[in-house]
């Protein structure tokens, strides 16, 4: 098919640098003596710390903190910020993390003093404003996963996971079983297993078929009463969705295991097909993911787990729950108790709510379309450059393998990420899932333009072409980024964790 | 309707064509009919960005309980300290809020700096040489100590004293289940831990300093324990005391938690906080979550890169030390700003000033009918309960009504009975905290008014 391709966007590249200069750490920014805080007159009487709290509980010594001036200390971490990449800055087509834009409103409601300034332990009378906002995004998460109920203390995925092993738990131990088993296709996330392990089960590993979906066939013959349930992620990661869910669904349960939803994926599935409906039991929702709440370089998230009612009297508790005309705490009846200190991560609760109130139900369909198009466009538009893992219409993301390049050429996935950085966009994920060789995992996302997936393309288009003619400008990458590829080995060798434990200290 | 998404009508159309589809719709064409949502998502339609503003200025609005409107005596694990302009403005700047988890060192280096500044200043506070990126919160950082305690000394019996926050142990009794670690409750007797009871073997000792009801405890006769039972100690610290208090690692403890939302982070209604996580070096490969170490490029320039990865989830799978993946490392750069704007002097100055207000609230108190302090002998920091003699659930309700959050009411963070209150404490249990923000004259107004609203 001949094509014509559209204009290349906007890329980070352009952004300008000042140089490639390390940045001192603020303790090499300090000078004794100097300071920025400034606290409130308050008129209470000064009192000597030995009048107030007995000496034998009192430090020698004081602890020692950067001393700057505000001037410094704004210069500082405003430098810091500038070697950071960001979604603000450009696309990050990073599988399974689902970076898309974040809308800058949500921010604004988070720091609202009504909602930011608001005590959890004050009691549910002061606090209605704050529940309803629960309530309402509980509801709402049940009717996106096609669930009967929700807790929202998760603060993270892995935690959700954990959380939804622990109700299976309870769901099997009320009925008198004692089950040692969790299934885990080999395309699943880390987090999968290990939660397994904390949830104090054991893994049993089924792999997958030569499409890159679950093996059927394997998956039964591991199946039995043993089996406390399965942990799928729908469309998997590989970006492809389970066809024979119903399936799998069916012979889980008819050993009475339960399904668990690994919620990473859920940006490709919204108002077309929900976990529910697929047959799932328990289901935890990455909201920094799906719901656009900012990733805030590696937190905070949240990971609310939504159950169906045959696990609601297990949930966390307390929960937020509308009882007559307003709104109070209720814990669940057999509830396994708290997995949070308070109410889970209440100011992304509050962000991923006006997210959904944005959208509605047509505008999320909408998000999943668009993620869905993005993806497999790139995925067709890539497909003469690189070899696609597995290449049929994919979901919300798209697995490339390099093996080629790797075995022709000795150029890596990495290298071409690390190469794409100079072009100006994040690295895709690579090296996972770990059943694909050379894997390079791209999620467009669907706040990206068509532009900019033309500038992506183009970019890794003029990298499948120097990895034949200039394979070493490939290793040598990325050399535009603050630092250049950093030894890896030699921070896990020397081991320096603090500023205290470097050598010269 | 208006929504982030760029594509113009001609572009989807045009995207459809290279892929030799007709309608979006076709897309899915892979997800099986019979499971396929029918008629849509029952949600109310969207609405616009100043429309959801007004709906969360109102629920807002809602919220009686806010700082600006009540003054803030709560505190039980939540606290209302400065939060400076210069913080909120530099943790809020969007390369910090928007990036990614660090995975690819060469673009991330202001959040792995950051992190690496924030480790040092933690494990000085802490008194310990190692401190990871962070986690969730104070409650799962002790979890995943306790985990931690129990791997290394290889068993599975921990002790818990009474005096940690209620909340907390909770959520280390809910995780116990699956990880299987049995779980004793040390109880407090006015207003301290008593471990005389605990003997034999033992993986981990939990205390907490200062307790719940504000007490201060003898870490010195914890760590003796510890040395006799073969336990690790942990230390469930509040960070914000290190400005007067010995470190718990100068007391010996092998790991020391805390939350630290008291640097930078605003109540939030409970979260996102910041689980803080210290320990001791010979226990760095068991360390839960991330940790970022100092390397070089290839050109021999200074760089960050989380370390010791063969720890992880991601690599080690089910033989991980802990699931940890997301953190919160917002957090961690709000707490990295507002300690570097304290400085040495600013932390002393801050804990001073706690213990200073808190004193004050506790003479201006004075020994009424209706409110007075359940331990008057114990020592404290800026946490201190407060008996009243009508309910303090009562009590917070009509302190409200006189302009003030009065404090946490014990039973509202203990699920049942605690052994830690005497049964006719446990409902007139106050929990009263003053920081560094409140003023002489809120203090004797709330003093006074706490005496009146105490009554029966």
């Amino acid at each position: 098919m001949t094509m014509t391709h559209p204009a290349a966007g906007g890329k980070a590249s352009s952004a300008p640098l000042m140089g490639r200069a390390a940045e001192p750490t603020i303790f090499e920014l300090s000078q004794p003596g100097r300071s920025s805080f400034q606290f409130r007159t308050t008129g209470v009487p000064p009192r000597p710390a030995g009048d107030l709290i007995p000496s034998e509980f009192l430090a020698d010594d004081v602890v020692e903190l950067a001393e700057v001036s505000e001037r410094d200390l704004v210069a500082h971490f405003t430098r810091l910020s500038h070697r950071q990449f960001s979604v603000d800055l450009g696309a990050y087509p990073l599988g399974s993390c689902t970076m898309k834009y974040n809308p800058k409103v949500c921010d604004t409601i988070a720091s609202l003093p009504g909602l930011a300034g608001v005590h959890p332990g004050a009691p549910a009378s002061l606090t209605q404003g704050w529940l309803e906002i629960m309530v309402s995004l509980e509801a709402a998460l049940c009717e996106v996963t096609g669930m009967a109920s929700a807790t929202l203390q998760p603060a993270a995925g892995a935690a959700g996971e954990l959380t939804g092993l622990l109700l299976m738990r309870a769901y099997h131990a009320a009925r008198g079983e004692d089950r040692r088993r969790i299934i885990i296709p080999d395309s699943a996330h880390g987090t999968n297993p290990a939660s397994v392990t904390l949830g104090g089960y054991d893994v049993t590993t089924v792999p997958s078929d030569d499409r890159g979906c679950v093996d059927l066939a394997a998956l039964k013959a591991v199946l039995d009463t043993d089996v406390a349930g399965i942990m799928l992620t729908n469309p998997n990661t590989l970006g492809l969705f389970e066809e024979d869910i119903a399936e799998i669904a069916a012979a889980v349960h008819d050993v009475g295991g339960l399904l668990y939803y690994d919620g990473a994926n859920l940006n490709a599935i919204l108002g077309v097909v929900r976990p529910g409906d697929m047959g799932f039991d328990i289901v935890h929702m990455n909201l920094h993911k799906t719901f656009a709440t900012p990733h805030g370089g590696g937190g905070p998230g949240a990971g609310p787990v939504a159950v169906s009612s045959r696990l609601t009297e297990f949930l966390p508790g307390p929960r937020a729950t509308k009882v007559g005309d307003h709104y109070d705490w209720v814990t669940p009846p057999s509830s396994i108790g708290r997995v949070h200190g308070w109410h889970g991560n209440a100011l992304v609760l509050a962000r991923a709510l006006a997210y959904i109130e944005i959208h509605g139900g047509d505008g999320l369909r909408k998000v999943s379309e668009r993620a869905v198009l993005n993806a497999n466009w790139i995925r067709q538009r890539l497909s003469t450059v690189f070899d696609v893992a597995f290449d049929r219409p994919c979901m919300h993301e798209v697995v490339l393998s390099l093996t080629t390049l790797r075995k022709d050429h000795g150029i890596k996935a990495i290298d071409v990420a690390k190469r794409l950085m100079e072009e100006g966009f994040h690295a895709p994920t690579v090296y996972f899932p770990l059943i694909v060789d050379e894997a390079l995992m791209i999620e467009p996302t669907e706040t990206e333009s068509l532009q900019t997936l033309e500038a992506l393309a183009q970019a890794f288009e003029l990298i499948a072409a120097e990895a034949l003619s200039d394979p070493d400008s490939l290793h040598a990458a990325p050399r535009t980024s603050p630092v250049g590829r950093v030894d890896e080995a030699l921070a896990a060798r020397q081991l320096i964790q603090t500023f205290d434990a470097r050598p010269q200290h | 309707m208006a929504d982030y998404m760029p594509h113009t009508r001609e572009e989807v159309e045009q995207m459809l064509a290279f892929l030799g589809l007709s309608t979006e719709a076709e897309l899915f064409d892979v997800v099986p009919e019979a499971i396929r949502l029918a008629g849509g998502l029952n949600l109310a339609p969207g609405i616009t960005e100043p429309d959801v503003l007004d709906r969360f200025e109102q629920r807002a609005a809602n919220n009686r309980a806010r700082a600006d409107q009540l003054v803030c005596f709560a505190g039980a694990g939540a606290y209302d300290h400065e939060l400076p302009p210069v913080v909120k403005m530099l943790g809020s700047r969007s390369e910090f809020v928007t990036a990614y988890t660090p995975y690819q060192p060469e673009i991330a280096q202001g959040v792995l700096q950051a992190i690496f500044e924030f480790q040092t200043m933690t494990a000085r506070i802490f008194g310990l040489p190692v401190a990871n990126a962070s986690l969730y919160d104070g409650a799962t950082a002790l979890v995943e100590a306790v985990n931690l305690a129990v791997a290394s000394a290889k068993n599975s019996r921990v002790v818990l004293s009474s005096g940690v926050h209620p909340h907390w142990r909770q959520v280390v009794e809910t995780f116990a289940v699956g990880t299987g670690h049995e779980i004793e409750v040390a109880p407090l007797v006015d207003g301290r831990t008593d471990f005389s009871a605990i003997d034999g073997p033992c993986g981990a000792i939990v205390v907490a300093q200062p307790n719940y009801l504000g007490g201060l405890e003898h870490l010195d006769q914890v760590r003796a324990l510890c040395d006799r039972t073969g336990a690790l100690m942990i230390v469930a610290a509040d960070p914000v005391a290190s400005g007067l208090l010995k470190t718990p690692g100068s007391y010996g403890a092998d790991v020391v938690v805390g939350e630290g939302q008291g640097f930078g982070t605003a109540l939030s209604f409970g979260g996102p906080y910041l689980g803080l996580f210290a320990c001791t070096l010979p226990q760095i490969r068991r360390l839960p979550g991330r940790i970022v170490g100092e390397t070089v490029d290839t050109t021999g320039t200074k760089a960050y890169v989380t370390t010791l990865r063969t720890r992880e989830q991601d690599i080690r799978r089910e033989k991980a030390t802990s699931n940890v993946c997301t953190n919160q490392t917002l957090m961690a750069v709000a707490a990295a700003i507002q300690l570097s704007w304290l400085g040495t002097a600013g932390l002393t100055d801050l804990a001073l000033r706690c213990a200073q207000g808190t004193r004050y609230f506790i003479d201006q108190l004075g020994a009424g009918p209706n409110a007075s302090v359940l331990h008057p002998n114990l020592p404290v920091f800026r946490d201190v309960a407060i008996r009243t003699a009508a309910p303090a659930s009562v009590v917070i309700e009509r302190m409200a009504d006189e302009g003030f959050l009065a404090g946490i009411a014990a039973s509202a963070l203990l699920r049942g009975s605690d052994p830690s209150l005497s049964p006719s404490d446990h409902d007139h249990t106050l929990l009263v905290s003053v920081t560094e923000r409140r003023t002489a004259e809120q203090i004797d107004r709330f003093a006074a008014a706490l005496e009146k609203a105490g009554q029966k």
